[in-house]
């Protein structure tokens, strides 16, 4: 956030509504003249929150913040905060893919999230978004179907990932898509067994001690190996200044924006530009790749410590 | 790495579209209309407007953009909701949005014509571009989407309704910088390019890997491009063929 409030800040000279000579406060003038004000940072490659145009905000990822759920993570890029979280149920499979499971993947925006979301005013981007996370997520194959089959062709897996929206300032399906991959990581399949009808439930791990006969279907918990995961950036472009990982304040002045996937390996998954104003050179999306081969490295490291900070606690 | 000529189902070579065909016109009640037709999928475009005021969270300084996606069968869903999105975005971009602010231009698509079979889909690349001045193409994208997609989809819709929709708001006497036009590319496993895939045609395809190379999209690219020449070609044609809209018709 700009720091100084009360300083009289040189209004207009370019685009400024035509308010030449006069002074104005810098809080007004951001209100009243969003796009003049953006335009004065970007002049001098930064921004107002004083980050570089490349750089990405500072990123935190807690594992296990949801006890009851098999797997669950909260992301917090900036002050965008994503939770997600994932159940596991078992069900017959796909006749038609025996030994596979399936995921269900659902994206949330309560009204916590954001002033202009209500009860009866829901988000427009919710559903995009939605889709984009499932379709990236599947695409991607970063999950392997076949780990979530328990008993070939009569139990498997249904993983139900939920993410919900807790606060939205900007860049809200890079977050998204980390706190999903993230509760994917975290996840352990529990132990379950087939009781007498013939029905495979989940046994918890006091029930084990007590009853050293109970058969169990899977020996042990474990967790799902991921291949290829995707991490993905969100540029926005205005003219011919392209600024990584945007505030919603930032995606409400500028609104054209490319939203890049790329797997751990560095292989493209989706590159997605919506339409907007300004119009994607080859250039323009050669540089976004770059800026999203960057932050994969800085993601990858970030993944890793609160992996090994759940190993410890 | 020479690109590999596939036969394709229907007997095209690699680079050949569809039949298109463009008639405006067709809805007596819409101020615009249009129907775009790429061999089996047709679309049919309606513009309303401009109609006073904006919504709540539009901006009054500008005229807005509403669009309304109806599929040929179902109900309305997340699939509908990006296609809203995306087009609602181009569009926005085509217009000129200042010549008439405070209003809301509604743009009504329904799918009518859908290859009917469930498909698994290749790599999907769908390239929008833009024509100036009657002259040169833009080599540039207002909205590209690489996806690689399993289940359910039909890839060559949204093209079909961006071309279409360009024609109705033309048709309607709305304003615009310049047209979009929009084509559909598709990635076979074999890493070569087809244009205009047919639902058909990704079912037969199989992919067997998934590496993406930044030269295979930029091949897509290359071929994409060369097909908006042709669609645009065949878009001036038809706008210039056909008699001019009525003159009396009521706003």
């Amino acid at each position: 956030m700009a720091a100084a409030t009360s300083t009289p800040f040189g209004g207009g000279d370019t685009g400024g509504g035509g308010l030449a000579a006069g002074e104005m406060e810098v809080e007004a003038y951001r209100r009243l003249f969003p796009l003049a004000f953006y335009e004065r940072h970007l002049r001098d490659s930064v921004r107002p929150d004083a980050r570089p145009l490349h750089r990405a905000r500072d990123t935190s990822i807690a594992l296990g913040p949801v006890a009851f759920s098999d797997g669950s993570a909260l992301v917090k890029i900036g002050d965008t905060t994503m939770l997600a979280a994932i159940k596991l149920e078992v069900m017959t499979p796909a006749t038609d893919a025996p030994d596979e499971g399936s995921l269900a993947i659902e994206f949330y925006m309560p009204p916590i999230c954001s002033p202009t979301v209500r009860p009866g005013r829901p988000a427009e981007v919710a559903p995009v978004i939605s889709k984009q996370l499932s379709d990236t997520i599947i695409s991607s194959q970063m999950i392997n179907l076949k780990e979530l089959s328990l008993v070939s062709g009569k139990a498997s897996w249904m993983a139900y990932l939920d993410i919900y929206c807790l606060n939205a300032d900007g860049a809200l399906f890079d977050a998204a898509l980390l706190s999903a991959i993230a509760a994917f990581s975290h996840l352990q399949i529990p132990l379950v067994s087939l009781n007498d009808d013939g029905k495979v439930i989940t046994v918890s791990e006091e029930l084990l001690e007590g009853k050293p006969s109970v058969e169990l279907v899977n020996k042990e918990k474990r967790k799902l190996s991921l291949q290829r995961i995707p991490f993905s950036l969100t540029c926005l472009l205005h003219g011919k200044y392209i600024l990584a990982d945007p505030t919603a304040e930032e995606e409400s002045v500028m609104e054209t924006f490319v939203t890049v996937v790329l797997d751990s390996l560095g292989q493209l998954v989706s590159i997605y530009k919506p339409g907007g104003a300004v119009l994607a050179h080859r250039s323009t999306v050669k540089e976004c790749i770059r800026l999203t081969k960057q932050r994969i490295d800085e993601l990858k490291n970030i993944l890793a410590e609160s992996a090994s900070a759940m190993e410890v606690a | 790495m020479a690109p590999m000529e596939v036969d394709r189902a229907d007997g095209r070579t690699s680079n050949q579209l569809r039949p298109l065909s463009c008639t405006r016109n067709v809805l007596h009640r819409a101020h615009g209309s249009a129907r775009w037709s790429q061999g089996d999928t047709i679309v049919l475009a309606a513009v309303f407007g401009p109609k006073a005021g904006t919504k709540k969270e539009e901006n009054p300084e500008k005229a807005s953009i509403e669009v309304i996606w109806k599929p040929k069968t179902g109900l309305i869903g997340k699939v509908e909701k990006e296609y809203e999105m995306i087009l609602k975005r181009t569009l926005q971009s085509v217009c000129l949005l200042t010549i008439h602010p405070n209003t809301t231009t509604s743009v009504i698509v329904q799918v009518v014509g859908d290859d009917d079979r469930p498909e698994l889909s290749l790599i999907q690349l769908e390239v929008q571009m833009i024509i100036k001045n009657n002259s040169s193409i833009i080599r540039a994208f207002l909205a590209l989407r690489i996806t690689h997609v399993m289940g359910l989809r039909t890839p060559q819709l949204l093209p079909c309704a961006i071309n279409a929709s360009c024609a109705a708001l033309a048709d309607a006497g709305i304003p615009l910088k310049y047209l979009a036009v929009a084509i559909c590319c598709g990635l076979t496993g074999s890493r070569s390019v087809i244009l205009d895939p047919t639902k058909i045609e990704e079912k037969v395809f199989s992919y067997s890997c998934m590496l993406y190379l930044l030269v295979d999209y930029f091949n897509c690219l290359d071929r994409g491009y060369a097909a908006c020449a042709k669609i645009s070609e065949f878009l001036r044609r038809s706008m210039e063929s056909q008699a001019p809209s009525d003159l009396t018709k009521t706003t």
